[in-house]
């Protein structure tokens, strides 16, 4: 089902994916705007992202539960690409390499590497904890109805859990503006085969068996 | 509401200087609370309705006096009623004025995201600023007292005001003024500190070996202050804290925390501009494409 017809292009993101993705991108910028300028006095200007500091208490949770569904929606499928294989941990322990762009000495990568699987699990546990102390201290809502020791804890753990996401998605960022052609991927939904053979050899292989993929 | 004729020392969410050019000599006031004196009349719940405006909803009665039986919005001041059977096995009465303790370190401003909705004035007034509160609730975690409530009619954030527009204009607060029993008092907090140990003394000789002064140390004092007839058991008394304190989650929370964060994020987006500049960008060449093409010819071939 390539929706594309050229030889050289191989499909990484199918349209529906895609979709999921910007759309967990946008709710997360404003759900993270809207929640860090309650984090911190020097952020409070972000609180204008949703027009001010009341309407970012109002609207941050609904923003938030809306990520979180979408991403479960966008992650869901993605599991089994991210589970962590043998190799992955020669990988994680040449890091050194992956910062200095020394691909050559790394072991070969399937659709994912071991970096983007270790920040996938990431996420989700950090979307789930954020899901669920979010509607603790719902104030409007939830809170009220909890002891305040919980309260308390789930704000904190709120806090660590948006602090790990925030550094998790700059990281992402970091490396999809660095690795030309990932944007492309998420975007056009096609890499180059150049592209699958350089970064994720096992997966190029994969992909280009004359069965075609899976 | 802010009121210019108080000085402010302290302000939520701010992390520059209070204004503090002028030189008031400003003391610090205080309410002390005899529960030693009070004949729970409630004429101080109903001075502070009067004065600030509040009429809570007329509730049921849950078979004890508490009335209205919690804090409200409309309620920043509930008369709690418990009864003891102390070791002699008599029955005691211990009635006290709940509301807002007036903090000198008060876990609701530590707590507010929202800068200048709380503020601590340099009497030692903590007042909320109810037209730049936000509705988080934070100051509801943060206080060690569950003093803060939120309205459900605007969704800002109510407490006892220690009448802070009354004492800026040089009147004691509703309550003290309509107490009829003298178990109010307000004044300067080094006064009323000395007269409260004179009321000890007075309870002491009276039987009340335990009598003594509430002014808990563990949040740096309060400017509401009891005198307590069992001060070794302030629980006693409708649960009063023992020891209270600006939680440690909090103080994590809303301490230590915002530095460090704020620090790891700039650095990790710091690091990796920084790195992307220095090694280069990740580019797929020529040179790259012809391998996969060979490969993948030899894959079909
Ligand atoms: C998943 C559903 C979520 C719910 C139900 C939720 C709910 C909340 C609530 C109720 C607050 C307190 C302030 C307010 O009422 O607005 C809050 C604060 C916050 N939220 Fe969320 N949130 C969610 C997701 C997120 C996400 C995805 C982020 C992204 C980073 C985030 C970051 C924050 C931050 C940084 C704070 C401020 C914490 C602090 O003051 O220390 N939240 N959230
Ligand atoms: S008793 Fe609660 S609301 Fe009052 S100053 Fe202390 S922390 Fe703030």
């Amino acid at each position: 089902m390539a929706e594309h017809d050229r030889p050289d292009l191989i499909e990484r993101h199918g349209r529906q994916e895609r979709l999921q993705h910007w759309v967990v991108a946008l709710l997360f910028l404003l759900a993270a705007a809207s929640g860090m300028a309650l984090f911190h006095p020097a952020l409070f200007w972000l609180a204008a992202v949703l027009g001010g500091g009341t309407w970012s208490v109002i609207l941050h949770p609904f923003v938030g539960l809306a990520m979180a569904l979408v991403f479960a929606r966008f992650a869901a499928p993605q599991w089994g690409d991210n589970r962590l294989l043998p190799n992955d941990r020669v990988w994680l322990e040449r890091l050194r390499e992956v910062i200095e762009g020394r691909d050559e000495h790394l072991p070969e990568v399937g659709k994912y590497n071991a970096g983007q699987k270790v920040l996938y699990f990431v996420m989700v546990a950090c979307v789930a904890v954020l899901a669920l102390t979010g509607l603790a201290i719902w104030r409007r809502y939830f809170a009220g109805g909890l002891p305040v020791g919980v309260v308390r804890a789930a704000a904190l753990l709120h806090a660590l859990a948006a602090f790990v996401l925030v550094l998790g998605a700059v990281v992402h960022v970091a490396a999809a503006l660095w690795v030309k052609g990932a944007v492309g991927a998420m975007t056009r939904g096609t890499v180059t085969i150049g592209w699958a053979w350089k970064h994720h050899r096992a997966w190029f292989r994969q992909m280009i068996r004359p069965t075609g993929g899976r | 509401m802010p009121l210019q004729s108080l000085d402010i020392v302290r302000r939520s969410a701010t992390t520059t200087p209070s204004p503090m050019a002028r030189a008031a000599a400003e003391v610090a006031v205080a309410k002390l609370i005899d529960t030693s004196k009070c004949i729970g009349c409630k004429a101080c719940q109903t001075a502070c309705m009067e004065w600030n405006d509040l009429r809570d909803e007329v509730g049921s009665c849950a078979g004890t006096y508490d009335n209205p039986r919690d804090l409200t919005d409309q309620s920043w001041t509930v008369m709690r009623f418990s009864e003891y059977e102390n070791p002699k096995g008599d029955l005691e009465w211990l009635i006290r004025k709940d509301g807002c303790m007036h903090c000198a370190d008060p876990g609701c401003l530590k707590a507010c995201p929202s800068p200048g909705a709380i503020v601590q004035y340099a009497n030692g007034i903590v007042d909320f600023h109810e037209e730049h509160c936000i509705g988080c609730g934070y100051c509801v975690a943060g206080c060690p007292f569950d003093v803060p409530r939120i309205s459900k009619k605007d969704g800002k954030a109510y407490k006892c005001t220690l009448c802070s527009d009354r004492v800026a204009v040089g009147l004691e607060p509703a309550c003290v003024k309509t107490c009829p029993t003298g178990a109010i008092t307000f004044g300067t907090k080094e006064q009323l500190q000395h007269d409260a140990a004179e009321r000890i003394v007075d309870l002491k000789s009276r039987g009340y070996e335990q009598a003594g002064l509430y002014d808990p140390a563990g949040v740096g004092g309060t400017h509401v202050m009891y005198v307590l007839h069992h001060a070794d058991q302030p629980a006693l008394y409708s649960g009063l804290p023992v020891a209270p304190r600006v939680s440690p989650v909090v103080r994590l929370w809303k301490g230590a925390a915002k530095p460090l964060a704020l620090g790891a994020i700039a650095l990790a987006a710091i690091a990796g501009l920084l790195n992307y500049v220095r090694v280069g960008a990740k580019e797929v060449d020529p040179a790259d494409e012809a391998a996969a093409e060979r490969e993948k010819e030899k894959a079909h071939g």
